[in-house]
């Protein structure tokens, strides 16, 4: 009866991703605590707050690298909460982390082709695709989208920072992603290249939804259409650029030090 | 572990003078004298005779196949699994339980096609079984874990006499004849023994660059990130030890066609660590580093006795040499010999244009 229950409220439900009560103990130290959160698909939202406030560990229990000690996560109505990484990356959701998770022994091309064939069929195959592979077209085009074409061919132990974080996206770009977690894209960005991500994140198509950690409020907010501020692990404020912005209480815990 | 990372920073290190674009990229095609390698590979029976063509070419032919199927876990997949010379002794003793032997009470006397694809099944679900104990560890923990199935498996063949016949082994294994020919005398055997070591070697090649090996370089690379590109880490290691597990068992299986006989000796626990040495002075970023070891191993474990003595020191102090080589090599080069003679051919090439634009794809 449960199952069916479940099966249910999964044709109702429209959140791309649905976190109830979700709380992260790492021993005595609450990570976070009771956390709920609902995003619509093609939503795009900011998680501001400071360091140590929980945001890359909510990432984590999104994509599963820790599991929560209580709570649950819904993607698209499908309750994730026990599923290992891979299974709810086979499901559209895709992450990027703060600190490149590159294949640095690997050329830009084969770390695309993994990411292309890691959601797609067939992923251990024994067999050496051929030029005209659909996914090899898939990486080129991937490659082309994050423009590293020129780089392709070369380690990415060789490639410079900014080359590192644009294929850090590409990745998590790789089949049909339907929800993404970007942790700090920006990191170690020259204001060119933070253009240049700007661009890559709003030419993104509309039904792909996206959460955003990101310190620098110039790339944060205008990528997004709403915010979620976290403090010491729980949820301080939701609202819209512009609200959280002017909202004085934010202004002071975290605006604040810059603006004096 | 370190070993492999330093050996790999080096790698970078001479990618980024622009020299190499692909590690995985040692093929028979981009270096010529490798056609007169392989040609004289082919003619060696009118070169060589007896002795040097079984104990010295065939017995670097099989030792670099089971120490290939360490480079194969160790380079791709970051695994250093000192269980390997024990899954090819699982297979040698499989072909003699299951096959013909003087030891009528232990042998079941199957013919050779019936009882070393048995060998070879088993050795693949030893070595899987071994392999999904040992994914549940990581770096020095993989070591330790397949030493230890290493050395149980060691006792437990001295002390079972029901079908691993103690410590006495089993003798006088048959060899198999087909097609009218004894493939046990010395140019037939040297043949199978070429065939063999050739198809694993190419296999280890094509599947550096199939998807399967692909992955497996991104697990050693980062687990995690593959885990969060959609595959399962796992599964893929296991796979990675089964597949190794097959080219131990095939060398295991010529290893005990050569002596005919196999007794827990061949399975001692420094027979495991040997395999580590060969595959690391050769070079274990490569797969043809696991030949070059085993071919530099034997050389000294034969001449360097009559050496020791030459010079006035106790022959059986030949281990002694061996130490001391793999130490000099290991210092000087962390990828082995593979990796001084790629750094000699880049300084030659220093100042010339880049290797290589582009086109090594997956084609």
């Amino acid at each position: 009866m449960d199952r069916v229950a479940d099966r249910l409220s999964a044709l109702g439900s429209t959140a791309a991703l649905e976190l109830r009560g979700v709380t992260r103990m790492f021993g005595a130290l609450a990570a976070l605590t009771d956390i709920t959160i609902t995003v619509r698909p093609g939503e795009r939202r900011a998680v501001l707050g400071s360091n140590g406030a929980g945001k890359t560990t909510l990432f984590n229990c999104v994509t599963g690298d820790f599991l929560p000690t209580s709570g649950t996560i819904r993607f698209f109505g499908e309750d994730v909460t026990g599923f290992p990484p891979y299974e709810r990356i086979r499901r559209g959701l895709r992450r990027t982390y703060q600190i490149s998770a590159l294949f640095l022994g690997l050329t830009v091309r084969d770390n695309v082709y993994l990411a292309c064939r890691g959601v797609s069929r067939a992923r251990f195959s024994m067999l050496r695709p051929s030029v005209n592979d659909a996914l090899m077209q898939a990486t080129e085009r991937l490659i082309e989208a994050v423009h590293l074409t020129s780089v392709r061919d070369q380690l990415v132990s060789e490639l410079a920072h900014g080359q590192q974080r644009q294929l850090e996206i590409a990745l998590a770009l790789a089949g049909a992603p339907r929800f993404i977690l970007f942790d700090e894209p920006a990191a170690g960005l020259s204001p060119t290249e933070r253009r240049e991500l700007v661009e890559i994140l709003t030419a993104l198509p509309s039904h792909i939804g996206y959460i955003i950690i990101e310190h620098d409020m110039d790339v944060a907010l205008r990528v997004v259409e709403s915010v979620t501020m976290m403090h010491n692990g729980r949820i301080f404020k939701e609202g819209a650029p512009q609200e959280i912005e002017s909202d004085p209480e934010v202004q002071e815990l975290y605006l604040g030090g810059g603006h004096e | 572990m370190s070993l492999i990372q330093e050996a790999r920073t080096r790698e970078g290190g001479l990618a980024a003078r622009g020299a190499v674009s692909q590690p995985a990229a040692w093929s028979v095609t981009e270096h010529p004298w490798a056609w007169a390698l392989a040609a004289l590979l082919l003619i060696m029976p009118l070169i060589a005779n007896g002795f040097f063509l079984i104990e010295i070419f065939g017995t670097t032919l099989i030792l670099g196949t089971i120490a290939l199927s360490l480079m194969f876990l160790a380079g791709y997949g970051g695994m250093v699994s000192l269980m390997q010379l024990t899954i090819a002794g699982f297979a040698g003793y499989m072909v003699a339980v299951f096959g013909v032997s003087g030891n009528a009470n232990i042998s079941l006397g199957w013919p050779w096609w019936l009882a070393t694809p048995t060998a070879l099944v088993l050795a693949m679900l030893f070595g899987t079984l071994g392999g999904a104990l040992a994914v549940r560890t990581e770096g020095i923990y993989t070591i330790m874990i397949t030493l230890a199935i290493g050395a149980a498996f060691y006792y437990f063949t001295n002390q079972n006499w029901a079908i691993f016949n103690g410590h006495t082994g089993i003798n006088t294994i048959a060899t198999p004849h087909v097609l009218g020919i004894n493939w046990r005398t010395d140019i037939a055997f040297y043949y199978l023994i070429l065939a063999v070591a050739a198809l694993c070697y190419f296999a280890v090649l094509y599947l550096s660059r199939a998807p399967f090996g692909l992955a497996l370089q991104g697990v050693r690379d980062n687990p995690r990130r593959m885990a969060a590109l959609g595959f399962n880490v796992n599964a893929n290691r296991i796979a990675a030890y089964a597949f190794a597990a097959l080219i131990a068992g095939l060398g295991g299986v010529l290893q005990v066609w050569n002596y005919r006989q196999i007794s827990p000796g061949s399975v001692a626990v420094e027979r495991c660590i040997d395999i580590l040495i060969v595959a690391v002075v050769g070079g274990i970023t490569r797969p043809v580093g696991a030949y070059i070891g085993a071919f530099i191993f034997v050389i000294l474990r034969t001449f360097a006795l009559d050496f020791l003595v030459k010079v006035g020191l106790d022959g059986n102090r030949f281990r002694l040499l061996i130490g001391l080589g793999f130490l000099v090599i290991v210092l000087f080069s962390s990828d082995g010999v593979i990796g001084l003679y790629e750094r000699w051919r880049k300084r030659g090439q220093a100042g010339g244009a880049r290797s290589r634009p582009g086109g090594h794809g997956h084609g």
